[in-house]
């Protein structure tokens, strides 16, 4: 009770940095807070808003699929095979700390404008942290369950879904929840850069305008979404390393 | 060089060379991809020309002012949260899902109150930044031993000798990885924001290049931005794998 008291407390501080702000640069950059609110819950129930909102989760939900199941196949994989892990450990935290923006050209010369690009863009973002934290989790089980399938003669897929998998569950969850948020981050990038559809073209579309009022609205509406989303897969990411 | 290293070296020039007989064979069209050797010529030419020099002198400063914030006030606010057990964990969630914001919308708000001049990317790339110093500051600091506790109470030193000798250098490693990652954030958020939104650096020059179809500008600069953050990035990595070692064979 104490803790969500605190967390309301930040956030009301929060709340009165930004309204500070709001009256220190006014209406023209930064709408106030109660304003905001109120706007965001009115665009929410637009058919516009709707078709972007649309747009995005549609190039969302393929880039984390595309994250998730590669990330986990290949890490397990990276953290079974000894050797290929360490030769492709300093590669993946090479792909991992580079500026992705600058490769965006690329994908979009490959793949056209649209979606395709969105997904492939938002899934290199998210795949790399699903990568490491799988191929370290498999790295970490302890030995003696992988004795364990090996006396019990488990073919590779069965060791891979009855022993590996659960054993590395935990670690692997943090690394979703970290390619949940990048995921999210590069499909909005790859928005706001040449696309003419989705959230994060509302954005930037909206800061050609100097539409502040909608910019701000859905820049709120966004972060309520990751927060909440991040809460849920922190208390997850909780009670499995607890359980273990 | 090790076999490992030689490894990695191998599967590194076996994708570079692969990519270059498919953009030579055609399999991959000129309008997509330049070959690797024409975009390592090409830079070669823009860096002698010294047209790039401006954009390049530009983001490197940026992503300069941007660490050196993020690093200190980083820092400053792990150990204030440390200290502040009840606000670390009200905090908490924020911190968790910081990086689910997209910074870049700030940039007219930044504008409107900077002007157009370098401070709002180095602020987006601070805020990128900082976020991942402060929870490394806090990891480090979570790590000191207890008994160093004691021993401090046992010399009766006070609470910033304590500080100084003890815990910070029982914390280095989580704070040099705390300083690696704000430079690998550093650089992202500065060239991103350069990307979409800023009208120099860099990452606008890339940009600039593909919206004129200029293909051999754009892949030399991206060759060369792709480049040099991995030799830092590399350089870094191996430095704490070494300072990770030493720690452990004491």
């Amino acid at each position: 009770m104490r803790r969500f008291f605190d967390l309301v407390l930040v956030l009301a501080g929060l709340a009165a940095i930004w309204q500070a702000a709001h009256l220190f640069a006014g209406d023209v950059a930064l709408t106030s807070p109660g304003r905001t609110a109120a706007y965001a819950i009115e665009l929410v129930q637009t058919a516009r808003f709707g078709a972007h909102a649309g747009e995005t989760a549609r190039a969302f939900v393929f880039a984390l699929a595309i994250s998730a199941l590669g990330g986990l196949v290949t890490g397990i994989w990276l953290g079974a095979h000894r050797l290929s892990g360490e030769v492709a450990e300093p590669i993946l935290v090479a792909l991992y700390s580079l500026p992705k923006v600058t490769l965006y050209p690329v994908i979009l010369l490959v793949f056209g404008l649209g979606l395709p690009a969105k997904v492939v863009f938002g899934a290199i973002h998210g795949i790399v942290p699903v990568v490491i934290f799988t191929m370290n989790a498999v790295r970490n089980i302890k030995p003696v369950y992988i004795k364990a399938a090996r006396s019990m003669k488990l073919a590779p897929h069965e060791a891979a879904f009855r022993v590996l998998i659960p054993a590395a569950l935990p670690e692997v969850v943090s690394g979703l929840r970290i390619g949940f948020s990048l995921t999210l981050l590069g499909v909005l990038i790859g928005e706001m850069f040449a696309s003419k559809r989705g959230l994060g073209f509302m954005i930037i579309n909206s800061i050609g305008l100097n539409d502040v009022e909608t910019m701000m609205a859905v820049t709120l509406i966004l972060f309520v979404f990751a927060a909440l989303a991040n809460a849920a897969l922190l208390a997850l990411d909780r009670r499995l390393h607890e359980r273990a | 060089m090790s076999r490992l290293g030689w490894l990695r070296f191998g599967v590194l020039a076996g994708s570079i060379g692969a990519l270059e007989i498919l953009c030579r064979s055609g399999a991959i069209k000129r309008l997509v991809m330049i070959p690797p050797s024409e975009m390592a010529l090409e830079l070669w030419k823009i860096l002698l020309s010294g047209k790039a020099n401006h954009d390049m002198v530009q983001t490197f400063t940026c992503v300069a002012a941007a660490l050196a914030l993020a690093v200190l006030a980083g820092f400053f606010i792990g150990l204030a949260l440390h200290a502040l057990p009840r606000l670390r964990a009200a905090v908490n969630p924020l911190l968790g899902s910081w990086y689910a914001v997209p910074f870049f919308v700030f940039y007219p708000l930044l504008v409107a109150v900077f002007g157009l001049t370098m401070l709002p990317v180095i602020v987006i790339a601070f805020l990128f930044a900082v976020v991942t110093m402060v929870i490394n500051t806090l990891n480090g600091l979570d790590r000191v031993p207890r008994v160093l506790d004691k021993v401090a109470r046992a010399h009766r030193m006070g609470p910033f000798a304590t500080l100084l000798r003890l815990k910070l250098p029982a914390a280095a490693p989580n704070l040099f990885t705390g300083v690696k990652l704000a430079v690998a954030y550093s650089f992202i958020g500065v060239i991103a924001s350069e990307f979409i939104l800023a009208s120099s650096g860099l990452g606008y020059a890339i940009a600039y290049a593909y919206n004129n179809f200029d293909n051999r500008t754009m892949y030399a600069l991206m060759l060369f931005v792709l480049g040099f953050v991995t030799t830092i990035n590399m350089l870094l990595y191996m430095w704490e794998g070494r300072m990770m070692r030493r720690r452990q064979g004491r």
